[in-house]
């Protein structure tokens, strides 16, 4: 009588709600069968290991993303090898904030995913902005359903010949920029990038570098869950190259005008 | 040619008197009248060789291939009905990628042999399915196991090979293949050889127009299987079809 | 608000949740329409509580050559409801044999926003386009898809200050002597600029570049200007 709800053109009106006639079983009403057929689903999350900011910018040619390696078991520095941003393929690098179980239990998916396409062999490789694409509606439908990924992932590559820069949030929020952090670098880090990138919209690669190390620099300083051991991710038209373990140089003079630091 | 197996060959739920499974004979038969497909092992890697045979000149080159990879490290070459060797393959890649999610790695290609004979075997077994009619070589090389090959056939039975050959000209390439010293040849010179071995058996007569089929995995690809690249394809190329001039040559000296 | 469970606490299994699945990225939509044309424009920036997450992201989705959505309010929502409203103008082309047309549209729009009446697509809708007669014509929504045929509209985080200027400006309320004529292109382009630049001076989340569709029989115009970036 009603619509088949798996139907696009006519999906039913409020699946699993009251219907006219029926009986209707309130959700967490007793019931001894595992139902959770009533639609109001109760399983909400807060993250375990994390991963805190992950900085991305386009410059002329390419583009690079920059993470440290730290994966935070609530205030301890627990894993501090963590690799938080992976190579997919030849043209697309994916960086990860947020919850570390549900980023490797994705990136399982999509190494099978990039696996799958190598089998089919018919010259078709995953683009910077299909994994975009694809990365959205995984985490808008699980966040439809009350179980989200908690992460915000950016996807950086090169789609078409051109520098790609993509951002996803736990909910399914996607935008595109040529300058975009997560976490603690939108509020540090991205307005650096920001003044860095009006100064001088076509950075060399060399000076995007620069400019992410400063950054990672004050966010080591400021950012309480970061640790002084990163990753650089940089993909040209030539391909993709991960550079792990960077350490940098920090001054930590001001820390004698601390009264009480001896 | 095939001995009559009326009453007891309608379906694969039922032996002959003489302890026989028709249906899937019958099967092995179709095997036999595809393209000749050879692989070979040596010393670090597996070789494949498949004779694609080319029905139509309106067929797009590389149509209708015979070399699979099944996930990074395994290649799979095949023989008998096309159809139903992909099934095969889709098969296989569900396995290792089942494997690779339960336990996080690259699956054995004995393990695999191993699940893809007793798939087959499977369908030998019910009255409601047919066996299927393609035979299917797998191998792979890494750094501890070496390099390794199974083949596979409609029957579900696996071993484990130096060279194996299926197809029409199996017989004749198998005697080709027990003349080579496998086990201390590398890839290219197995490649080479297996070229040749494709090259010699193939019937002129019978069927015209060819095309050779390569893949490798070894040391020399790091343990990734692949279609053969378009030099080393060329080089092989080269060397099968002079090495066949010189064979026939040979054959037409006087005694 | 939506999207916690209205449940007693003592039924079994009832657990609250501490996380919502829509948050607010801002945006504002302002439209006119008039005899023979249709504008649409909407500020690019982004936000997500006090931070802005892009300063070019339009709001504004071209359906065909004759309509144009604009659509602010949960992002993510917003992404999903476009994607899912371009593959249904998709079918209806493959099925009908010729693109939707901007009233098929206002209808459509209204009924996916009513199916999910129980977990709402957080979002401000308006269509503008051109009808089958070629008049320009605008329809503006609420997030479960309540419909309402309008000459002009202000939606979005800064539709409440606007709609009373464009009341004022457009629809000539409240004036002396006002008899509505139909507006021109050239003072609906005037009003939304006016608009914009004063939704940027007292509303946060409104400012840093505009985009206005203009939708005509010759098809769909692109104009950007800049706001400011504070």
């Amino acid at each position: 009588m009603y619509a088949n709800p798996n139907s696009i053109i006519n999906p039913s009106l409020w699946p699993n709600g009251p219907a006219p006639g029926c009986f209707f079983n309130f959700p967490g009403a007793n019931v001894t069968s595992t139902s959770s057929s009533s639609g109001i689903i109760t399983r909400t999350q807060s993250p375990v290991t994390t991963g805190t900011s992950i900085l991305g910018l386009v410059f002329d040619g390419g583009v690079m993303l920059a993470g440290d390696m730290l994966g935070s078991y609530g205030s301890m520095a627990k894993f501090r090898s963590i690799e938080r941003t992976i190579k997919v393929n030849n043209s697309t690098v994916l960086g990860a904030t947020g919850d570390i179980a549900d980023f490797q239990h994705l990136k399982a998916i999509i190494e099978q995913k990039v696996i799958d396409e190598d089998c089919a062999d018919d010259g078709f490789t995953l683009k910077p902005k299909a994994l975009h694409t694809w990365l959205t509606r995984v985490l808008y439908n699980r966040r439809s359903k009350f179980d989200p990924l908690w992460n915000t992932f950016l996807v950086a590559g090169i789609e078409d010949g051109e520098p790609y820069l993509g951002c996803v949030d736990k909910i399914g929020t996607a935008f595109s920029d040529s300058k975009i952090a997560t976490g603690y670098g939108a509020h540090i880090a991205l307005p650096l990038m920001r003044e860095g990138l009006e100064k001088k919209p076509q950075m060399t690669q060399e000076e995007a570098r620069a400019l992410l190390i400063n950054c990672l620099r004050v966010l080591f300083y400021r950012d309480c869950r970061a640790l002084n051991k990163h990753q650089i991710a940089t993909i040209t038209k030539e391909g993709v190259t991960i550079e792990n373990n960077i350490e940098l140089d920090t001054n930590w003079e001001v820390a004698n005008f601390v009264i009480g630091y001896e | 040619m095939s001995s009559i197996g009326t009453g007891y060959d309608l379906s694969a739920s039922q032996f002959s008197p003489d302890g026989r499974v028709f249906q899937v004979e019958y099967a092995q038969k179709a095997v036999e009248n595809s393209g000749t497909a050879v692989a070979l092992r040596g010393k670090d890697g597996v070789v494949f060789a498949v004779e694609k045979l080319v029905t139509s000149k309106l067929y797009e080159a590389g149509a209708n291939r015979r070399i699979f990879n099944i996930d990074t490290h395994i290649g799979m070459a095949v023989a008998g009905l096309l159809a139903d060797s992909r099934q095969i393959v889709e098969t296989a890649r569900t396995e290792a990628s089942n494997y690779r999610a339960e336990y996080g790695g690259n699956i054995p290609v004995k393990y695999l042999a191993d699940r893809v004979a007793m798939y087959k075997h499977a369908y030998t077994l019910y009255s409601a399915v047919r066996p299927f009619g393609c035979s299917v070589a797998l191998g792979s090389y890494d750094e501890i196991d070496g390099p390794q090959l199974f083949m596979v056939d409609p029957s579900g039975v696996s071993f484990g090979y130096l060279g194996c050959a299926m197809g029409k000209a199996r017989q004749a390439a198998k005697t080709e293949m027990e003349k080579l010293k496998l086990k201390d040849m590398t890839c290219m010179e197995l490649l080479k050889e297996a070229a040749k071995i494709i090259y010699v058996v193939h019937d002129e007569v019978k069927d015209k127009h060819f095309e050779l089929e390569l893949g490798w995995v070894g040391a020399v690809t790091q343990g990734r299987h692949q279609k053969v690249p378009q030099d080393v394809y060329a080089e092989v190329e080269r060397y099968a079809k002079s090495a066949l001039e010189d064979d026939s040559d040979s054959g037409n000296d006087d005694m | 608000m939506f999207g916690q469970a209205i449940l007693n606490d003592n039924l079994p299994g009832a657990k609250q949740h501490h996380w919502s699945p829509y948050t607010d990225n801002g945006g504002t939509i302002v439209a006119v329409a008039g005899d023979d044309f249709a504008i649409i424009a909407s500020d690019t920036r982004l936000i997500q509580g006090y931070s802005i997450l892009s300063r070019e992201q339009t709001k504004l989705f071209k359906l065909s050559e004759q309509t144009v959505l604009g659509v602010s309010g949960c992002w993510c929502d917003v992404l999903t409801f476009t994607r899912t409203l371009e593959a249904r103008m998709k079918m209806y082309l493959h099925e009908h044999l010729k693109p939707m047309s901007t009233p098929a549209v206002a209808q459509l729009v209204s009924t996916m926003l009513y199916h999910k009446r129980f977990f709402p697509y957080y979002v401000s809708n308006i269509v503008a386009g051109l009808d089958q007669d070629g008049k320009g014509t605008l329809y503006s929504y609420d997030p479960v898809g309540h419909c309402e045929k309008n000459r002009y509209r202000a939606g979005g985080a800064a539709g409440a200050m606007l709609q009373p200027l464009l009341d004022n400006q457009v629809g000539l309320k409240n004036m002396k002597g006002g008899v509505l004529p139909d507006i021109t292109k050239e003072k609906a382009l005037m009003v939304i600029k006016d608009s914009f630049i004063s939704a940027a001076e007292r509303d946060t989340s409104t400012g840093d570049g505009v985009i206005i569709n203009i939708i005509t029989k010759s098809g769909v115009e692109v104009m950007h200007f800049p706001l400011r970036k504070d």
